[in-house]
């Protein structure tokens, strides 16, 4: 253990470089970090290699449009069972050109935004104050955990005798779907709320209202986002029971009509463009929560 | 008269089983005017739940905890809580954070800015004013949480703990700051810690205090001038002191 080993311990006292307490300021060590690494490559290369991450879609894509024509040698009926990605494209075209499409696409999306958007203003105040007030949780726990099983499509000719038949009745359902995840993330949020942000907040002064809006609020929107995005997500979903009944148009429509017709074909384009809206619109309000939170980004 | 005054409180807690637990029995003690005041003690002696009640976050079962004469009954800014897990608002940047209370107070705009660069640069954080807590570093934090507490002005400084989750280094660092911004801003202190050699570096006096139920047994006057250095016989020989005792209390009396 002891005895020269050798080694000489040589103490540099000069101030370590860049790290003293009144060196650089935080902005000139962002610049010389930035100067350290490489420049990130350009634009088109960037969405190239994220394109490339898209191997497993297209190849199901390839290996779908294979399956059906294959299997349409095989048995004719199979075009009808399962028509190709091909198909599903010319008839994509084909509603374009009659000019209908787009209004499908357009009507769904309307009813989906006023279905989730009463889903947020009513549901996200509702949750937080179940969330703020334990006595309030406790008097409306058991009503909402009694609606919440019942399936929206149970709703439907209830909702036909309120509302009539229109819009109303449609968004009503997709409204039912997306309120209960709405409730609950906004109750969970702000109950979550850290214990000692609180006493922080009542500590330097605030209470009640300002607390509420300064604390609890603040604290409460990373739950809040997750219940709109699944909210949103499940009204979505709920977009054919929505539009079941006596809507002129949809998506949801196009699909439960096309059955009448026999048009499986119209059948799948409604299924893909459903899930392809779905991911956009998913996309989207994460890009809201984004710009809400800029201090909660990365985790 | 002492400015703070802490007599026969008790505090019952009750568990997640629902039943009645004795956290605090008849602690009783005084602080003075400008000094700082360490409890110190082995976690779960109640020492938290002690400081909860000075701050207000909580009230006595039994006795009354009274500052300057008047009664403890809620939060406020005559006493403001540095919290062991800096309890920085995550939403507020540094400046923000910093003038949360002096809002509350509602300072006029121009003596809110002037404060919360006073405080900024007295912490040391100039150049941080903009960035959210998650982009600071522990120290860091914990800086920005004794700026906030320190800006509202409070008569006496309840700290819980508040080097505990620091490495060493900056541990022993964060203390001497403190000390400096003592003896700078002149505030009454009243620290937590496990740390014996923590309360002994910082104190005038060092409260002891022995779980279950906890109770402080002795009060033991630091006559030291500062800076300390914790290397010095007299200061080893004090740790060593308290040290002895409290495994005396803690371990002798019981079965283990």
């Amino acid at each position: 253990m002891d005895g020269d080993l050798g080694v000489r311990l040589e103490v540099d006292t000069r101030a370590p470089r860049g790290t003293g307490r009144d060196a650089a300021s935080p902005e000139s060590l962002s610049r010389l970090a930035a100067s350290m690494v490489p420049p990130s490559p350009p634009a088109w290369r960037r969405a190239l290699v994220q394109l490339l991450h898209l191997w497993l879609l297209v190849l199901f894509v390839v290996v779908w449009e294979l399956a059906s024509v294959l299997g349409e040698r095989l048995n004719p009926q199979l075009s009808i069972m399962l028509p190709p990605p091909t198909a599903v494209f010319s008839a994509a075209q084909d509603l374009i050109g009659r000019g209908v499409l787009l209004t499908h696409i357009a009507d769904s999306l309307r009813r989906v935004l006023v279905a989730v958007g009463a889903a947020a203003a009513l549901g996200v105040p509702l949750g937080l104050a179940m969330g703020w007030s334990s006595a309030f949780r406790r008097a409306m726990d058991p009503l909402i955990e009694f609606i919440r099983p019942i399936p929206p499509l149970a709703w439907i000719p209830l909702s036909i005798l309120w509302f009539g038949i229109g819009d109303t009745q449609n968004e009503y359902i997709i409204f039912l779907a997306a309120f209960f995840p709405v409730v609950l993330n906004s109750m969970a949020g702000a109950r979550d709320v850290d214990t000692y942000l609180v006493r922080a907040g009542l500590s330097l002064g605030a209470r009640r209202r300002d607390l509420f809006l300064t604390v609890v609020l603040p604290g409460s929107l990373p739950n809040i986002f997750t219940g709109l995005r699944v909210g949103l997500g499940i009204g979505w979903m709920a977009l054919v029971a929505g539009e079941l009944v006596a809507a002129p148009t949809g998506l949801g429509y196009m699909i439960n009509n096309a059955r009448t017709l026999f048009r499986s074909d119209y059948i799948l384009l409604g299924m893909v463009l459903i899930g392809l809206l779905g991911l956009v619109l998913d996309f989207l309000m994460r890009q809201v929560a984004r710009l809400a939170m800029p201090w909660y980004q990365g985790r | 008269m002492a400015q703070v005054s802490v007599k026969d409180v008790s505090k019952v807690h009750v568990s997640i089983k629902g039943e009645p637990v004795l956290a605090l029995h008849e602690v009783s003690f005084q602080v003075e005017n400008n000094e700082f005041f360490s409890i110190v003690g082995p976690s779960g002696c109640g020492k938290t739940t002690l400081l909860n009640l000075l701050a207000g976050f909580e009230r006595p079962t039994r006795g009354e905890l009274r500052v300057g004469g008047g009664l403890i009954t809620e939060p406020g800014w005559e006493r403001a809580v540095v919290f062991q897990e800096y309890a920085l608002f995550p939403w507020y940047t540094v400046a923000q954070n910093i003038a949360y209370g002096l809002k509350r107070k509602k300072l006029p705009e121009a003596e809110q800015r002037r404060l919360v660069d006073h405080y900024v640069g007295l912490v040391g954080l100039r150049g941080f004013e903009k960035r959210y807590p998650r982009e600071l570093s522990g120290g860091m934090r914990q800086r920005v949480s004794i700026a906030r507490a320190l800006a509202v002005d409070p008569a006496i400084l309840l700290m819980d703990e508040p080097f505990a989750s620091l490495d060493i280094q900056t541990r022993e660092f964060m203390q001497d700051e403190l000390l400096k911004i003592w003896q700078r801003e002149r505030k009454t202190v009243i620290f937590v810690t496990h740390s014996i050699d923590e309360a002994i570096k910082l104190s005038d006096r060092v409260a002891i205090m022995t779980p279950r139920p906890g109770h402080i047994e002795e009060i033991k006057t630091v006559d030291s001038a500062r800076p300390r250095d914790m290397t010095q016989p007299a200061m080893v020989q004090l740790a060593a002191e308290v040290k002895r005792w409290l495994r005396q209390q803690l371990f002798e009396s019981t079965p283990a």
